[in-house]
């Protein structure tokens, strides 16, 4: 059971466009807009915006909810009851989203006037571009490109430079000092997340994300096989969103608050707010990737989508686990932890997937 | 990247209070560093010169919010042997008794504060959560949670309250299982250790040579502590154990100040045991003090306070001099910064439990 959201926007852009305003036009006599309206082009450009738009709207909320289940299970570890605006605490995020949005705009006077404000736009367009690739379920998703895996994984590679380029343009020790680790941390733990992919690749012989997920709805969970490659994807993806214990390009002890410290207001909540957006990101690739996404009991009566939700919620309930449990690693450990214990360890499950593969036992 | 200054302070989340850590680095490397102090200079030794002698007790209170009873009470002392009065038995036991719940006190605010140096919340709220607890305690004592104005010159303000020893046991009860809760959140957690073990190396050669005292002192294997060296009050009739630590390092100090939290809980146990049940608490002091010169020393949460004293023979005191012992400690932190991380500073200076208002005072 799932939503097929290209079919019901585009039969209602259809009956919109043709029936309602085509309808109109054709009593009106203006034929050639009417004709031009119901053009299969204009249609199509239309369901495109109108899904995106969803898409969009949908990652958004699913990022705030992540906020919210952070907010509120960080308390419960640490013995309190966490956020209380609201039923259950669900209006704190709007409640500092309308705090930060009326903050001042501030521009501090040493910083680079065309990068200072551009790096802020480059994150955030980023991270909510990462929506485009994931497909809640077989019909619920913006693009079903071939190729999907490959360009979210590039969409991550533009953090660290948009994370160098805002903290050097910030014109701030704390800032530059953040953006260079941001940038070091980031490109050290491409390498490993990139093989523990590889080896999911191999399996499946695919990098569609959808083809990945029906395969494991035909075989298994990848996890059984890649269980290597899933931690190694685990910890790569807290690094590569640098969440406890890898949050020191932010590390507010040292840093104040790493390479964002200058940036205030809106911009400050949109950058706080693309971090959840790529948490979010990250959570959902490794259901889909190593959890079989939207696979689960009882497909013709729970919605696919749910499931695929439930396991992204779960996931990030282990980034919240460890964000209450662990404390900052240093850089030279990050990056000892990554070259000495990560790499190896997926190189060894490339080589159980390459073996696997060749056995012909998948 | 060439060579620069940072600024860690005077408003930075590493400083506990206000003060500033300039550190001069190499991309990550610390290669110099230098402590600013004197932001929350207050005069405090020119003020005391224009009070009576009961008049300073509060004003000794504020020196340190973590733990003002110490302070009160080593300046309690310095009168008292300037004074010449021999304070009752019973009142005796109650000091002891209120320092080491106010090293426990000062210490969990001491964990807390390096939870929020390491990034980890939680250790935070738990141990302020505690810390609640040992301020009930000394609220139904006195009255107060930071700022106690208990001590007097010649004992202290008031007897124990009802139930004191049922609320003490059953606090101390559940503090030791709370000591294992920590024990499995940060001693056995492999990131933690690694963000101590190794770092800030001070031998004890050069712990002794700098005049480093306290809980840092002993994390460099040094058995010194002044209830033990030079016990005051009835430590010496009570049966406890000094913590020391060989590894000379942060971690070595972590595990000092989580070993006298323990140790604490067993002094104030064998003080209930050995109290007397009942008896005075107070002898009135004169007035004015006789001419001369008093010195009283004490082992602080945080090293050797130490209180030198000028009477003229008024009921103000001529001269009252204080030796902090983190305004010796702050001295040597280029030290024990040399060599180190940006990202150990927080770890390295959480470890000494920086307090400003004795600092600078």
């Amino acid at each position: 059971m799932y939503l097929d959201l290209w079919g019901l926007v585009g039969g209602l852009v259809h009956w919109l466009m043709v029936d309602v305003i085509g309808t109109i036009l054709n009593w009106l006599h203006i034929y050639a807009l009417a004709e031009w309206l119901g053009s299969p082009g204009v249609l199509n450009i239309v369901t495109i915006l109108v899904v995106a738009l969803i898409i969009l709207i949908v990652g958004m909320l699913v990022s705030i909810t992540l906020i919210w289940q952070e907010r509120k299970m960080l308390g419960r570890f640490m013995d309190r009851v966490g956020t209380q605006v609201g039923p259950f605490g669900l209006f704190q995020n709007f409640a500092d989203a309308f705090k930060v949005l009326v903050k001042e705009y501030i521009v501090p006077n040493a910083a680079d006037r065309l990068i200072y404000p551009l790096a802020p736009i480059l994150i955030i367009g980023v991270s909510m571009a990462m929506f485009v690739t994931i497909p809640y379920s077989q019909g619920f998703y913006m693009s079903n490109s071939s190729l999907s895996l490959i360009l979210t994984l590039a969409l991550f590679g533009v953090i660290p430079f948009a994370v160098l380029l805002g903290g050097w343009a910030s014109n701030n020790k704390y800032t530059l000092i953040g953006g260079m680790r941001a940038a070091a941390q980031t490109c050290a733990y491409e390498v490993p997340m990139l093989l523990s992919v590889a080896s999911v690749v191999v399996l499946t012989g695919s990098m569609s994300l959808m083809e990945i997920v029906t395969y494991q709805q035909e075989n298994l969970w990848l996890i059984i096989p890649l269980i290597i490659g899933f931690f190694v994807f685990l910890i790569s993806m807290i690094s590569e969103i640098e969440r406890v214990p890898f949050d020191l390009p932010e590390a507010e002890a040292e840093l104040v608050e790493g390479w964002g410290t200058e940036y205030g207001g809106m911009r400050f909540g949109l950058i706080m707010m693309s971090e959840y957006a790529r948490a979010f990101v990250g959570s959902s690739l490794i259901a889909l990737l190593f959890l079989g996404g939207w696979d689960g009991l009882l497909p013709e009566f729970i919605p696919a989508g749910l499931w695929f939700l439930l396991k992204v919620l779960l996931v990030f309930t282990i980034f919240i686990w460890a964000r209450a449990a662990l404390p900052r690693v240093r850089t030279d450990q990050i990056l000892n932890i990554c070259w000495k214990r990560l790499l190896p360890l997926a190189a060894i499950n490339l080589f159980i997937a390459v073996f696997f593969k060749s056995m012909g036992w998948f | 990247m060439a060579e620069m200054w940072i600024n860690m302070g005077p408003q930075h989340p590493m400083t506990h209070g206000l003060w500033n850590m300039r550190v001069k680095v190499d991309g990550e490397t610390i290669v110099d560093s230098e402590p600013v102090i004197g932001y929350l200079h207050r005069g405090w030794e020119k003020m005391v010169e224009n009070r009576t002698y009961p008049q300073i007790i509060p004003m000794a209170d504020r020196l340190c919010y973590g733990s003002s009873f110490t302070w009160s009470h080593v300046y309690c002392m310095t009168v008292e042997k300037l004074m010449d009065i021999e304070v009752p038995e019973r009142a005796k036991y109650i000091r002891a008794m209120s320092d080491e719940l106010q090293r426990i006190g000062s210490h969990l605010m001491w964990l807390a504060a390096i939870g929020t140096d390491l990034g980890n919340l939680t250790v935070f709220l738990y141990a302020t959560r505690d810390r609640e607890l040992f301020l009930d305690l000394f609220t139904s004592l006195c009255g107060a949670r930071m700022t106690y104005n208990y001590c007097r010159i010649g004992g202290v303000r008031n007897d124990a309250p009802e139930n004191w020893v049922r609320d003490l046991e059953r606090t101390l009860d559940y503090f030791e299982k709370r000591l294992k809760e920590y024990d499995m959140l940060i001693d056995k957690s492999k990131l933690f250790r690694m963000r101590m073990e190794g770092l800030g190396y001070m031998s004890a050669k050069d712990a002794i040579n700098a005049g480093i005292t306290g809980p840092v002192l002993r994390a460099s294997g040094v058995k010194y502590d002044i209830r033990h060296n030079d016990p005051y009050e009835v430590y010496d009739e009570l049966d406890w154990q000094m913590c020391t630590h060989d590894a000379c390092d942060t971690w070595a100090r972590y595990r000092v100040r989580m070993m006298e939290m323990q140790e604490s809980v067993n002094i104030v146990r064998d003080i209930l045991k050995k109290m007397p049940k009942s008896g005075p608490i107070r002898v009135k002091p004169p007035r004015a003090a006789p001419v001369g010169t008093a010195i009283a020393r004490m082992e602080d949460p945080r090293g050797e306070s130490l209180m030198y004293l000028v009477g003229d023979g008024t009921d103000k005191p001529y001269r009252l001099s204080v030796r902090s012992p983190l305004f010796v400690i702050l001295s040597a932190t280029p030290q024990l910064l040399k060599g180190s991380k940006i990202a150990d500073v927080p770890s390295i200076l959480g470890m000494l439990d920086v307090c400003m208002g004795e600092t600078d005072r």
